[in-house]
């Protein structure tokens, strides 16, 4: 047994199992005192040879006193009557430690001893642990793809209607706790003649073109989304007045109405914009906001297209 | 099959054949771009079809390019390592063999690894009797012959053709020096 003592009846170590000794360095084991060499803690001190014995067939815990005081499990068992005792001992929970810090090899462990299978089951366990960690971060990824997938225009790169929708909810929430915010509706005037007369790539293009503007005028933590084929709708945060909502409105359809070049050829298209201002509702909602600037670009686009209405409520404020 | 049996034959495959023959394989197959993952189970029939592809793809014999898994498998530091926790020697790693499926589910309880019986059948000879599925016979056959190397014995291996047995005739138990091995390696505390 590499680790057992067999302890005299006076107490005296009479002989150590090899991995114990080596454990113990430079101090030579045999000949000294039993609990002059260990304190034995659990199940309850013992500093008398007397007391030792009483706790044979019992799980012991004990510790080097000298150091490093490295902490062991025992069991002790009474040796016939008047030969003193034989104490089997084991490192334990602590043994990956033990086993590093001594160099110790399989055969510094007794042919019935587990430690070397819980060495073992130490080590698997880390590396399915780290499998596990890798496979949930490539899920996690996989979903946050597939998350931007899905609230993403494939042909713009800007965010869908589904996204649109989300961000809506959440900015009426925001405004019920004192957050303003404007919703901008746009429809682009003579889109449906480039691709009636360009062709459908010639349109793309021209999609891509105003998302480019949209994304230049609109501030990057405010959100623009195409919610259908020439349809797309802005929510800028922030009170703002009406002044400055016109103000956007207006670099917005400049920037659409300069000509796109196609192979050559100059797409000329504006745009159409109606606004609803939060602060003009007592408790604006999703529904009202987008009727609200549904009217308002219903009006921009029967005074003439290429211009932009602010819908106040009850009245509304048209602007060239 | 256990997705680690598969990510490791797709590992193999990658790093000894390259990524063109990982994908010409795995497309043909019918996998993922991203392959198999170690944590989910697969229908056997897809390893069987894996293998037989890449062995059509490198024109090798199957059984070749399952004993080059074998070794394949041991140049893993990790795996090496759980191997090496078999035995002191050579011929303790063989006996521990015999336990190797147990030792497999305590880590993994759903990784099913073949019942391996070594029988001695000499002075320094044994057989060892992959049940189970065809194809383990030559990957042990390349894992014993890479765990002699790492042990430093001096061992003859052959895995008997159609048998899924090994035939180990051990030569010299300490024939050189052997890798090192420690049962605990370095952590922080």
């Amino acid at each position: 047994m590499p680790m057992h003592v067999v302890v005299s009846c006076d107490g005296q170590i009479m002989s150590v199992g090899p991995t114990l000794q080596r454990v113990c360095g430079a101090l030579t084991l045999v000949g000294r005192q039993f609990l002059e060499v260990f304190e034995v803690t659990r199940p309850e001190r013992a500093s008398t040879m007397r007391a030792l014995l009483k706790l044979a067939d019992r799980k012991i815990v004990l510790r080097f006193r000298a150091r490093p005081s490295r902490q062991l499990r025992g069991h002790l068992v009474c040796l016939a009557r008047g030969e003193g005792a034989l104490v089997n001992l084991s490192f334990g929970i602590n043994a990956v430690d033990a086993a590093r810090d001594h160099g110790l090899n399989h055969s510094d462990f007794a042919p019935t001893d587990l430690t070397v299978e819980m060495l073992y089951l130490t080590e698997v366990k880390s590396a399915v642990m780290d499998e596990l960690k890798s496979l949930n971060h490539r899920l996690q990824s996989a979903r946050r793809a597939a998350e931007a997938q899905a609230m993403t225009d494939a042909l713009t790169g800007l965010a869908n209607r589904r996204a649109f929708d989300a961000a809506l909810d959440r900015a009426v929430a925001s405004a019920a706790r004192g957050a303003p915010f404007s919703l901008f509706h746009l429809d682009l005037d003579r889109f449906k003649q480039v691709n009636d007369t360009l062709g459908h790539a010639a349109g793309d293009r021209v999609l891509a073109e105003v998302a480019r503007v949209l994304r230049a005028q609109i501030r990057q933590s405010d959100m623009v989304a195409r919610i259908g084929g020439d349809e797309f709708m802005a929510i800028v945060t922030g009170a703002g007045d009406l002044e400055s909502l016109r103000r956007i409105s207006h670099r917005i359809i400049a920037g659409i109405e300069r000509p796109i070049d196609y192979d050559g050829t100059l797409c000329r298209i504006s745009c159409s914009i109606g606004v609803a201002w939060s602060v003009a509702y007592d408790s604006p909602t999703a529904r009202t906001m987008t009727e609200g600037a549904d009217a308002a670009l219903y009006q921009s686009k029967n005074g003439g297209r290429g211009r932009a209405t602010i819908h106040r409520h009850d009245a509304t404020d048209a602007a060239p | 099959m256990h997705g680690l049996i598969n990510r490791s034959i797709q590992c193999f495959l990658r790093d000894t054949y390259g990524a063109a023959v990982w994908s010409r394989v795995s497309a043909g197959a019918g996998l993922p771009p991203e392959g198999f993952e170690t944590m989910l189970a697969y229908d056997a029939a897809l390893t069987d079809s894996v293998i037989d592809l890449a062995a059509q793809e490198l024109g090798k014999p199957r059984d070749a390019l399952l004993e080059d898994l074998g070794i394949y498998l041991v140049s893993l530091e990790p795996l090496r390592r759980l191997l090496r926790f078999g035995g002191l020697d050579y011929v303790d790693f063989l006996h521990s063999l015999d336990e190797l499926a147990e030792r497999a589910h305590l880590a993994v309880p759903e990784l099913n690894l073949p019942d391996l019986r070594l029988i001695p059948t000499g002075a320094g000879r044994y057989r060892l009797c992959c049940a189970r599925r065809r194809g383990y016979g030559a990957v042990f056959a390349g894992i014993l012959r890479a765990m002699a190397d790492d042990y430093g014995a001096l061992a003859l291996i052959d895995a008997e053709e159609g048998a899924e047995a090994v035939a180990i005739e051990l030569l010299q138990a300490q024939f050189a020096e052997g890798r090192r091995f420690d049962l605990a390696i370095g952590r922080v505390r």
